[in-house]
C-alpha cells in the first residue's frame, strides 16, 4: 500500500541498535553506513525523537542528539535489539556468501564457513528459500591470487593481455585499483600506462602477469555504476544501425543496444555502438547475412570487402 | 505524509514490545498517540487491521492471545521479545567482513536494500568488521532484467506465474505458465527453472526474453519444489556440449588469436601460403563456422568440408545482404 512507510520503519528498527552501540558516531559515517543522505538521517532522528513507550512523557521518549555532528541515542529500551532477519535479508546474504564460496582461493574460507553457519542459525526456517536462488561465478579466476598480492602490497603489474575485438595480444603496465566480479566474470580495474586511463581487464584474457618491484601510484578511482553495464558509451563510439533477421536476434541479448524496434516484417531494427570498428566488422561477418548494415555505409563497405576477399580465397583453393 | 504512518507503526512496535501482558485493542488505541486521530471506532479498526498486516509482512512476530483463561473472548496483542530478535548470535570481525562482501554483491542490484539492512542488524552488537584480508575485492551481480523482481518474488513465495516469452528463433512471444522452482544467474544472465505447465516438463527460461508483465496465477505456497534438485545443473545443461571433433584451419601469422588460444596443435608456416595451421576442437559445425567467418580473409577452413561449406555459405550470405541495401536506404535510416 505504502511501501515507503514500512521500508523506513525497517530501516529505523535496524538503525536504532546500530547507533545505540556506537555513541558519538559522525553523522556522515552513519549516513554512509545506512546508504542514505545526511539530510535523510536527520529526518529519521527527528522522527525517533518523538517516539517511545506508551505515556509519551518526555522520560518515555527516545533521546536523540546530533547537534555537534555526532549522533547520540538513548532510552531506546524496547527496540535496543534489532528485529530478526527477514526472508529477503537472510537470502541476500546467504546467496552472496555461496557465490563467494564458489571462488577458488578467494579468501579466508574458514571465516566464510563460520559466517554462513551463524547466519543460517540466525535466520532459522527463513533461510530455506535462499537455496532457490544462486549466483554462479566463473570457476577459472585466472591470475586472481597474483593480483590480490599486488593489491595488498600496492605493487604495479605487467600484463600480457588478449584483445579479441582487435584480434591481438598487447603488453602493458597497470596499477591495480580493485578486483571486480561482475556477472560471473572477474576483472582487474586499474590505471593502464599504455592507454593512459583507467581500464578493465578480464582475468580470463590475461595471458601473462608479473608483479613488478615498483610501487603503484596511489589513485582514487570512484566505483563505476554497473546498472547500465560495464560498457561506457563514449562520443567517439561508432554508432551503427542493423536490421536483424530472426536468427540474429540473440545480438540484443548479448550486447548493450541503444534502441530496438520490431519491424512488421519480423525483423529487428537495432542501434548499437562500439569503441572499435573491427569488433563491429567481425560481428556483422559472424552473423553471416542475417544482419544488414543500414548505417554507416563505410562499415557496410568494409564488411563486404572482407567477405569478398575471404570467399575468393576459398574459390581459388 | 508517510512520516506520520512510520511514527505510528514505530510506536505500535515499541508499545507491543514493552508489554508482557496481551494488550486489548482499546488499550493500544490509548497508548499510541496517532490512533487518537481516528474519529470513529470503525476508522480505528480498519487502520489497526492494516497496521497489523504490515508489521507481519515486515516479519514482526505479532502474537494474539488472552491474559485470562476466563475471559477468552477479549483478544489481546503483544510482541514476544525473544521471538522479535531471534537467537542472539555474535559475529566476529572477520566474519562480518565476509558478510559485508556478500552484501555488496547486491549493491547495484534488486536486493540492495535488504542486503545492507541485514548487515546493519548483524553489526548491532557494536563489533566492527576487519576487512584487511579482502581489500580491493568487489563482487557484483546485476539484475537489469525487468522481470527479475516479479519472478524472484514468485520463487520466494512459491507462486505459479504466467508471462509472454519469445524464443530466439521467432519474434512472436508465446504465453507460458510456470511453477517456478529457482532463479539462477549464470554468465551475467538470470534464468528461472521450473515446471512448465504447457509442456508438462522441466524448463529453463531466460529472464531477458520475458516480454511484458509477469502475473501470479495461484496462491503463495502452491508450488512444490522437488527435493534435491540442483537448479544450477539445469541451467548448466544449456551450455554447449563437449567438443568432440576437430577442424584444421589455417590462419595468417598473428591472426585468429581466439582460435589459437584453444588450438590443440599449431604448426607455424605449415599451411597454404605459408600460413599457420591450427587444429581446433569443436562441437557444432555451424558455431565454429560462425566464429571463423568473423575473421574474414585472415582465417580459412581446410577440413572438414562441413565447416568449410558452412563458412562459404555464410560469406555468400554476407555479400548478398550488403548488396541488398540500396545507397539511398542507408542514408534514409541514419542514426
Amino acid at each position: 500500500m505504502s511501501p515507503g512507510a514500512t521500508d523506513r520503519l525497517s530501516r529505523l528498527l535496524a538503525m536504532v541498535p546500530y547507533l545505540a552501540q556506537r555513541q558519538g558516531i559522525p553523522l556522515a559515517a552513519a549516513a554512509t553506513e545506512f546508504g542514505i543522505t545526511e539530510k535523510q538521517l536527520v529526518k529519521d532522528l527527528e522522527l525517533l525523537f518523538v517516539c517511545g513507550t506508551p505515556g509519551h512523557l518526555p522520560d518515555d521518549l527516545i533521546e536523540a542528539e546530533w547537534d555537534d555532528g555526532h549522533v547520540y541515542l538513548n532510552n531506546v529500551g524496547a527496540i535496543a535489539r534489532p528485529l530478526r532477519l527477514g526472508v529477503d535479508e537472510a537470502l541476500a546474504l546467504l546467496v552472496g556468501l555461496r557465490a563467494l564460496a564458489d571462488v577458488p582461493g578467494l579468501h579466508d574460507r574458514d571465516a566464510l564457513e563460520r559466517a554462513r553457519a551463524k547466519l543460517e542459525a540466525a535466520a532459522g526456517d527463513r533461510a530455506a528459500v535462499s537455496e532457490q536462488v544462486a549466483v554462479q561465478v566463473t570457476q577459472r579466476p585466472g591470475p586472481l591470487a597474483d593480483i590480490r598480492e599486488a593489491l595488498a602490497g600496492n605493487r604495479r603489474v605487467h600484463l600480457t593481455y588478449f584483445v579479441p575485438a582487435r584480434d591481438e595480444t598487447t603488453e602493458r603496465d597497470v596499477d591495480p585499483v580493485r578486483l571486480l566480479m561482475v556477472d560471473g566474470l572477474w576483472y582487474l580495474e586499474g590505471w593502464c600506462y599504455r592507454a593512459e586511463e583507467v581500464r578493465l581487464f578480464r582475468l580470463d584474457r590475461i595471458e601473462g602477469l608479473a608483479v613488478l618491484d615498483v610501487a603503484a601510484e596511489p589513485r582514487r578511482v570512484p566505483e563505476r555504476d554497473l546498472r547500465e553495464g560495464l560498457f561506457r558509451p563514449s562520443p567517439e563510439d561508432t554508432v551503427v544501425t542493423l536490421e536483424l533477421d530472426p536468427g540474429a536476434r540473440w545480438v540484443v541479448d548479448y550486447y548493450p543496444v541503444d534502441d530496438v524496434q520490431e519491424l512488421a516484417s519480423g525483423q529487428l531494427l537495432v542501434r548499437l555502438r562500439a569503441a572499435d570498428d573491427r569488433w563491429l566488422r567481425t560481428l556483422v561477418l559472424r552473423l553471416g547475412g542475417e544482419a544488414r548494415v543500414l548505417d554507416p555505409p563505410a562499415l557496410a563497405g568494409a564488411v563486404r570487402e572482407r567477405a569478398a576477399a575471404a570467399l575468393e580465397a576459398y574459390v581459388r583453393a | 505524509m508517510s512520516a506520520q504512518k512510520t511514527e505510528r507503526l514505530l510506536n505500535l512496535v515499541i508499545c507491543l514490545l514493552s508489554t508482557r501482558q496481551f494488550l486489548a485493542k482499546d488499550q493500544i488505541r490509548r497508548s499510541v498517540p496517532q490512533y487518537a486521530e481516528c474519529a470513529t471506532d470503525e476508522a480505528f479498526d480498519r487502520m489497526f487491521e492494516r497496521d497489523k498486516d504490515e508489521l507481519r509482512d515486515l516479519g514482526v512476530p505479532l502474537e494474539t492471545g488472552a491474559n485470562d483463561a476466563w475471559f477468552e473472548d477479549e483478544v489481546g496483542y503483544r510482541i514476544d521479545r525473544a521471538a522479535y530478535t531471534g537467537p542472539e548470535i555474535q559475529f566476529e570481525p572477520d566474519e562480518l567482513a565476509v558478510l559485508g562482501l556478500a552484501s555488496r554483491v547486491w549493491q547495484q542490484a534488486s536486493l540492495a536494500a535488504p542486503a545492507s539492512r541485514a548487515l546493519l542488524k548483524l553489526k548491532a552488537d557494536g563489533i566492527e568488521p576487519d576487512a584487511s584480508s579482502i581489500v580491493g575485492i568487489e563482487p557484483r551481480v546485476r539484475t537489469s532484467e525487468p522481470a527479475f523482481e516479479p519472478v524472484y518474488a514468485a520463487v520466494r513465495d512459491r507462486r505459479p506465474i504466467t508471462f509472454a516469452y519469445r524464443t530466439s528463433g521467432s519474434g512472436e512471444p508465446r504465453t507460458r505458465h510456470l511453477e517456478p522452482w529457482g532463479i539462477v544467474s549464470r554468465h551475467g544472465r538470470w534464468y528461472v527453472v521450473g515446471h512448465d505447465r504447457d509442456r508438462g516438463a522441466t524448463r529453463v527460461f531466460r529472464l531477458s526474453r520475458i516480454a511484458g508483465e509477469v502475473r501470479p496465477i495461484g496462491s503463495p505456497g502452491e508450488v512444490t519444489v522437488p527435493a534435491g534438485l540442483d537448479f544450477r545443473d539445469e541451467v548448466a545443461a544449456l551450455v554447449p556440449p563437449q567438443q568432440t571433433r576437430s577442424a584444421v584451419l589455417c590462419a595468417r601469422a598473428g591472426s585468429g588469436l581466439a582460435l589459437r588460444r584453444r588450438a590443440t596443435a599449431t604448426r607455424e608456416g605449415a599451411g597454404p601460403d605459408g600460413w599457420d595451421e591450427l587444429t581446433v576442437p569443436f562441437a557444432d559445425a555451424d558455431v565454429l563456422a560462425e566464429e571463423v567467418t568473423g575473421f574474414g580473409p585472415d582465417v580459412r577452413v581446410l577440413d572438414p568440408s562441413e565447416v568449410r561449406d558452412a563458412v562459404v555459405r555464410r560469406l555468400r550470405g554476407v555479400l548478398a545482404a550488403t548488396e541488398a541495401v540500396p545507397a539511398g536506404e542507408a542514408a534514409r535510416v541514419g542514426p
